[in-house]
């Protein structure tokens, strides 16, 4: 392993992480509810009454952030290697899994660590585990 | 007041996925290549996240309403399943294909390109799919609901 000190951001990386977190800090106080995106967007494809306005509310917030963003500073350049068909199946992996498994990034990674949830770290534990092993094997068996 | 603060609250969220690099999946890819040029970033981004969030849980925890007056729900399973663990394992497969995850994919929807698109809509997909099997399931063994 070697460290790409070029790519390594840790100020920026932080003053985003603490964004993220007062957003999901903000979301549990007033809204009493975890800021799980992938629950929030799945929760839309079983829809109940008097539950959607909220989940719409929160995934404008979200898709709108780079509208906000660029009214102060330039957009920065976003890298995607990925092609269509990579992106279809990566996009159908997560959809499932995460469903599947009652959470992402998000809700298991920041919410259920900063909840010091077992469960939501032994999720994190194992998508971060089975992430590492997926560019392993494309970049140094594969690739 | 409920549909503001969460549209607040995934502004705030969105902005961070930004500032942090995060809705770039090349960084993503950089943190999940151990073997490579390995790119720390997304622990801090990480460590920020959940310590701000730490706060939150923590003032929330002791509370019987939110601050709106709406019921608390957080999370109440605690059982580590086989369900979990593979829903994690599939999740983090397709996470280290593209370096997209739910967050960073809506984040940047409007200023990527055609690319988000496509990932956002193969994984509606793939929640349809799973709302589908749980349906199917529910339906053909009434007795487990």
């Amino acid at each position: 392993m070697t460290i790409d000190w070029a790519a390594f951001a840790p100020w920026e990386s932080l003053a985003g992480g603490l964004l993220i977190g007062l957003g999901a800090a903000l979301f549990v106080l007033f809204n009493g509810r975890v800021a799980g995106i992938s629950g929030i967007l799945g929760g839309l494809l079983r829809p109940v009454r008097g539950d959607l306005a909220w989940r719409f509310a929160f995934l404008a917030g979200l898709v709108g952030a780079p509208l906000a963003y660029g009214i102060v500073a330039a957009l920065p350049a976003v890298q995607i290697e990925a092609g269509t068909g990579t992106l279809i199946v990566s996009g159908l992996l997560v959809g499932i899994g995460t469903r599947y498994g009652s959470g992402c990034t998000s809700g298991h990674g920041v919410c259920g660590i900063a909840r010091r949830s077992p469960r939501s770290m032994a999720a994190t534990a194992t998508f971060v585990l089975a992430g590492f092993l997926t560019v392993y094997v494309l970049r140094h068996v594969i690739g | 007041m409920q549909v503001l603060m969460a549209l607040i609250a995934g502004l705030l969220f969105g902005i961070g996925l930004i500032v942090s690099g995060m809705a770039d999946p090349a960084k993503v890819l950089g943190f999940l290549d151990l073997a490579g040029h390995w790119n720390p970033s997304l622990l801090f981004v990480m460590g920020g996240a959940v310590a701000a969030g730490f706060i939150g849980f923590r003032l929330a925890r002791k509370r019987q309403c939110s601050l709106l007056g709406e019921p608390m729900r957080l999370p109440t399973a605690s059982e580590i399943d086989r369900r979990l663990i593979l829903g994690a394992t599939v999740f983090g497969a397709g996470w280290g294909l593209a370096g997209f995850c739910p967050g960073p994919a809506l984040a940047s929807l409007l200023f990527a390109g055609t690319k988000p698109a496509i990932f956002v809509v193969a994984m509606l997909g793939g929640m349809a799919v799973f709302e589908l099997i749980e349906r199917v399931q529910r339906w053909s063994v009434p007795h487990r609901l």
